[in-house]
């Protein structure tokens, strides 16, 4: 089973750096970059920072659906007709939209860290526990991003009429179903603007979990200018790749837009 | 046949039936019990963990970080907002230039990373050294206060600046055509009809861009500007105490909190004409 993922990691990774549109066989460094500081390999920073592209990457895409789930479930508890739930759902926003970003994740890291270690201790471990950085930094954004998102889908669900649900009875549909069916498709297409731009936050949100120590691209330029002293180069490259992912979201964005609106037209 | 000759006294309506208890509730229940349990949790640790010896030491560092925040965030929002008026206009100019311009630095702040921004400005001007001194900036940019004001300026300038555009191009055309009609001025125009229609539509923005620097403005800590944040972590690191996390948090969430308070009041006072 083992030798199956490690085969299986092995093919993944051989397949990423195939396709690595910064130091892989077509890479811009690959291309551009040799004989400069960003070559890659040993002789520049080239592959450091395609490596840190590719975690700042996949942080911000393994946070997207763990904010969305949350962020669906405390807008269904902040529309719910129950008071407690809907108090629950107000506390949740109200803390992590008002709490900075940077504390947030500070609070994570550092108390998830505590908790575990104390966990373990009652168990019988005595031991330093270290958190990674990485999953610290996806529960802190997720839930950062679940707060913002559940107010994008509330006004969303609001602006659902309620005759779409009643329909759903009439047809004999029960909740469950009704909600996937009818209502889903519609809050998708509302709310999709609204999530792009928190999708943005999210991706600008990511830079700063190279305060903890993730490889990200900001950490990695930042030893690279550290050790290389061309600070303004390696901090510019950093806002041009940062720059370059808006792009491609965007382009990602309106595409899906256009896509869900395909549904609205010949009206 | 028979009349009704006294009538039926009034009766309290029968009693609600018992509400069912629902998953909802439970769940309500739940969420609820476990914020009263952190809550509580909290409490205690900062009761528990009390000292007065770390707050007399403390206490006043993070008034002081309180105050630079706070400086911070006021003095980089006003500047901003004078930044923002030629990029605003610039991006409803004609002029291809201009337009093309103004649009590349919004796309810039906006496209990336604030802490990308500090980091390109504080440690990024400094291999212009010798350049800067030559020009007689250097004393400004060797800051890490100065770089901070600085960037945060610029940032919020852009953010501000398409919120001014988009009120401005969310007054109908013909407001602009009535004044145009009644034979105002164009600049007297601009200032009494258009931009207090723009103002009010821009308010809520302003209120958020405002609540964003605030909490933006906590990420100074890590070019050591001691910041209230910049306080938190330093106290954290001599202390290894968690509750300063909690306080720092406490502090930010009031400001917050504060703010959007004030600036729902405001904006329901400034649009009470509007209001039916």
């Amino acid at each position: 089973m083992s030798g199956l993922f490690a085969a299986l990691s092995a093919g993944l990774a051989w397949i990423g750096a195939i396709i690595d549109p910064l130091c892989g066989p077509a890479g811009i460094f690959r291309w551009f970059g040799s004989g400069t500081l960003l070559a890659c390999g040993d002789a520049g920073w080239g592959d450091e920072i395609a490596y840190g592209f590719l975690v700042t990457a996949s942080l911000a895409v393994a946070t997207l659906p763990v904010g969305l789930v949350i962020g669906f479930f405390v807008a269904l508890a902040k529309q719910s007709e129950e008071k407690s739930l809907r108090l629950a759902g107000n506390i949740y926003t109200t803390i992590f939209r008002g709490l900075p970003e940077l504390l947030t994740l500070f609070i994570v890291y550092y108390g998830l860290q505590i908790l575990v270690q104390q966990f373990l201790a009652t168990v019988g471990y005595e031991g330093a526990v270290e958190i990674n950085a990485f999953v610290a930094g996806m529960i802190a954004l997720g839930v950062v991003f679940s707060a913002y998102c559940s107010e994008v889908l509330l006004s969303a669900f609001k602006a659902i009429p309620h005759g779409q649900y009643e329909a759903g009875d009439a047809l004999g549909l029960h909740r469950g179903k009704t909600m996937r069916l009818i209502i889903l498709p519609q809050l998708i297409r509302i709310a999709l603007p609204g999530l792009g731009n928190l999708w943005m936050a999210l991706l600008k949100d990511t830079a700063l979990v190279s305060v903890i120590g993730l490889p990200d691209i900001l950490r990695q330029t930042g030893i690279a200018a550290r050790v290389t002293k061309h600070a303004f180069e390696f901090f510019g490259i950093a806002c041009v790749l940062f720059l370059v992912l808006a792009m491609i979201s965007s382009v990602v964005f309106s595409a899906l837009e256009r896509s869900t609106k395909r549904a609205e037209a010949g009206r | 046949m028979s009349i009704a000759e006294t009538m039926i006294p009034p009766q309290a309506p029968p009693p609600s039936p018992p509400k069912p208890y629902t998953f909802s509730r439970f769940f309500g229940s739940v969420a609820l019990g476990i914020w009263l349990a952190l809550g509580v949790g909290i409490f205690l640790t900062v009761v528990n963990g009390w000292d007065p010896e770390k707050f007399s030491r403390y206490g006043p560092s993070f008034l002081s970080g309180l105050g630079v925040t706070l400086t911070l965030v006021i003095s980089s929002i006003l500047m901003g907002a004078v930044l923002s008026l030629p990029v605003a206009l610039g991006r409803m100019s004609k002029n291809r230039l201009w337009g093309w311009l103004a649009y590349a630095y919004v796309y810039f702040f906006r496209g990336t990373p604030l802490i990308t921004q500090l980091f390109l400005i504080y440690y990024g001007l400094g291999s212009f050294r010798p350049q800067l001194e030559t020009v007689g900036l250097w004393w400004f940019f060797r800051d890490a206060w100065n770089c901070a004001l600085f960037t945060f300026t610029l940032n919020t300038a852009a953010y501000q600046a398409e919120i001014l555009r988009g009120a401005i191009e969310s007054v109908p055309r013909g407001q602009r055509e009535g004044a145009a009609a009644l034979g105002l001025p164009e600049r007297v125009a601009f200032f009494k009809v258009i931009l207090p229609q723009a103002m009010i539509v821009a308010l809520r923005p302003y209120g958020n861009e405002i609540i964003l620097m605030i909490k933006g403005s906590a990420i100074v800590a890590i070019v050591t500007v001691f910041d209230l944040m910049g306080e938190t972590r330093r106290a954290f690191s001599r202390t290894f105490d968690y509750q300063m996390y909690i306080w720092a948090a406490i502090l930010y969430l009031l400001m917050v909190e504060l703010l959007r308070n004030i600036w729902g009041w405001l904006e329901a006072r400034l649009t009470r004409h509007l209001k039916r």
